[in-house]
């Protein structure tokens, strides 16, 4: 099992959900996060006083995925949040010891 | 009352035609003409109830920019944690000084007093004061019942203190703020009030030898209360902002405003109480009033749109906050303006405040370090200056201006109007403001600051005012 978590723009979530949703993912996790890479941060001017933001906010996916399926998943996000500008994000992908669904207590792969 | 043994060219005109077009006294007046030194009895027959509501309705709207639209202005240029703190301020400013106004303000401002500067105590507590005791307007035989009047003008000196606390906002202790705005309003508004806009009247001046206020008696120009509101409360916030010194990490950490949404509204509220505070200062719903009411508009207008222009000039981008600050800039200017000058000088007025404005709060306070937290001086003090001073230009009847009018003959008749010697009477009113404002502001924060104190502790400032000072949070998600 693999766990994939993409860093990407906010605006690209729901094409990324879109194209999840094709290959059969049945869940994912998102969160609101802020973060740095090589995108530099905004500046904002308020009256004349400066303050440049060096943290840009992006959206955290999460994906558990069977190990069969992750290399589709990856192509997938790769695919659906690109724009070609910098900024785009990241896609890492992560080992999964275990996996318990809390209601039947199923395991790893049946119960992702 | 608010202006001058010179005084808009147009109202007496009016006030004397709308004074024949009233049938009920019509016949009184038009047996003899306007009546000189009316009785109370016959001041009951000069009251016209499109007047009375037009100012209660002026009123009521005028207390509106306070709260909630001054508090919203203010309170989105602050952080999450002060926003009650603000709210608060104004809020309680608004309610403290009306409590003084009728207890004492009205009478220093309003009453006749033994010297120039200030009023009696003649009507504490609103001694004397009834439904059947009345205010004079700015046309001969036209009166206001007392109580609007007292309302009126309760609601801008509400306000002109509650502008202060902008200067030196998220760093400053709740209750030593509150007894400087009692003292500033007792020793700096009520005295400054009635030095600019206490006059006799229209039917009384003529051979009167009981003083004026004493830039009134000059023939300073100050529709709405430019002097009277705008510098007084700007200088007065500079004094605090210094005093009190920077906020803790001004300049080295990002102190953006928490919801320009909410200055948005508070600004376009601010615009449409001003229509009270300038068009009602005409204090009569005659023809006249609409002068200053589309001044109003079109130089708010113009300073919104010419900030905006400076933003996309300096920085590249209209900023909403630049439009917000620029509107206001522009009610403060036209605010000593709006009775005396044309629809066309107003938009050049609103045009030219913005880049000085614009000018003084990002350059010059960037230049000097001083920590104005929300631009009370640099918009307030610096617009109302600039506005003052061109009244005396705009108001040259050369210029489509309305030129003053002469109350000292009865009826009044339109002065001549000398532009050199009028812009020098502004620049007089305009320096004892700022000395007379300036200097006991300073007085009454460095008195404060060393026996109660005026900054919280360096650990309330960090973790917000309201919190520690009120007991509570703004936003409770």
């Amino acid at each position: 099992m693999k766990l994939v978590v993409a860093i990407i723009k906010p605006f690209k979530l729901d094409e990324v959900r879109e194209a999840l949703a094709t290959l059969g993912v049945q869940g994912m996790t998102v969160t609101e996060v802020k973060g740095f890479g090589r995108q530099k941060g905004q500046t904002e001017i308020y009256r004349g006083a400066e303050y440049s933001t060096n943290m840009v906010p992006k959206i955290k996916v999460e994906v558990a995925t069977t190990d069969a399926l992750a290399s589709r998943v990856v192509e997938a996000i790769q695919q659906a949040a690109n724009t070609g500008a910098i900024g785009d994000g990241k896609i890492f992908v992560l080992e999964i010891g275990q996996a318990v669904r809390i209601r039947t207590g199923e395991t790893d792969d049946v119960a992702l | 009352m608010k202006l001058s043994t010179k005084i808009g060219l147009g109202l007496g005109a009016l006030g004397v035609s709308a004074m024949l077009a009233m049938p009920a006294w019509a016949q009184a007046a038009a047996a003899a003409g306007p009546i000189f030194n009316p009785t109370p009895e016959q001041q009951a027959t000069m009251v016209n109830k499109g007047d009375v509501a037009w100012m209660a309705i002026s009123s009521a709207i005028v207390l509106m920019m306070s709260v909630p639209a001054l508090g919203l202005f203010y309170g989105g240029l602050v952080r999450t944690k002060n926003m009650l703190s603000v709210l608060m301020q104004v809020f309680m400013c608004v309610s403290v000084i009306a409590l003084i106004w009728v207890c004492y303000g009205y009478s220093m401002a309003f009453s006749q007093g033994s010297t120039p500067f200030v009023g009696g105590f003649s009507k504490a507590f609103l001694a004397g004061v009834s439904p059947s005791t009345y205010a004079a307007t700015f046309s001969n035989n036209v009166y206001l019942p007392e109580y609007v009047y007292v309302i009126f003008q309760m609601t801008f000196a509400c306000i002109t203190p509650a502008l202060i606390v902008g200067s030196f906002a998220e760093r400053v202790k709740f209750t030593p703020l509150i007894i400087f705005l009692v003292l500033w309003a007792t020793l700096v508004y009520f005295p400054i009030a009635h030095m600019v806009w206490f006059w006799q009247g229209p039917d009384f001046l003529k051979g009167s030898t009981a003083p004026n206020g004493l830039m009134w008696q000059w023939g300073a120009l100050d529709f709405a209360g430019g002097t009277v509101v705008h510098i007084n409360a700007g200088i007065a916030g500079m004094m605090g902002c210094l005093v009190m010194g920077k906020r803790i990490g001004y300049g080295k950490e990002p102190m953006p405003p928490h919801s320009l949404t909410m200055t948005m509204i508070g600004a376009s509220l601010l615009w449409v109480g001003w229509f009270g505070f300038n068009a009602g200062s005409n204090l009569e719903a005659n023809a006249f009033m609409t002068l200053p009411f589309i001044n109003t508009f079109v130089a708010t207008a113009a300073a919104a749109v010419s900030w905006a222009l400076c933003d996309q000039v300096v920085h590249g981008k209209p900023s909403m906050l630049g439009a917000a600050s620029g509107a206001v800039a522009g009610l403060v200017a036209i605010t000593p303006a709006c009775g005396f000058i044309a629809p066309m000088t107003s938009i050049i007025l609103g045009l030219l405040v913005s880049p000085l404005c614009f000018f003084f709060v990002s350059t010059v306070k960037n230049k000097f370090g001083y920590d104005d937290s929300l631009d009370v001086f640099g918009v307030h003090c610096i617009g109302g200056i600039f506005g003052a001073m061109m009244t005396g230009v705009f108001a040259d009847p050369a210029l489509g201006g309305q030129g003053f009018i002469d109350y000292t003959v009865f009826p009044s008749v339109a002065g001549a109007y000398d532009m050199t010697a009028q812009v020098i009477t502004q620049f007089k009113a305009v320096c004892v403001t700022l000395v007379w404002s300036g200097g006991v502001s300073l007085i009454l924060f460095f008195l404060l600051d060393k026996t109660i104190g005026l900054r919280p502790s360096a650990e309330v400032e960090l973790e917000g005012l309201d919190l520690n000072e009120h007991g509570e949070r703004a936003y409770n998600y």
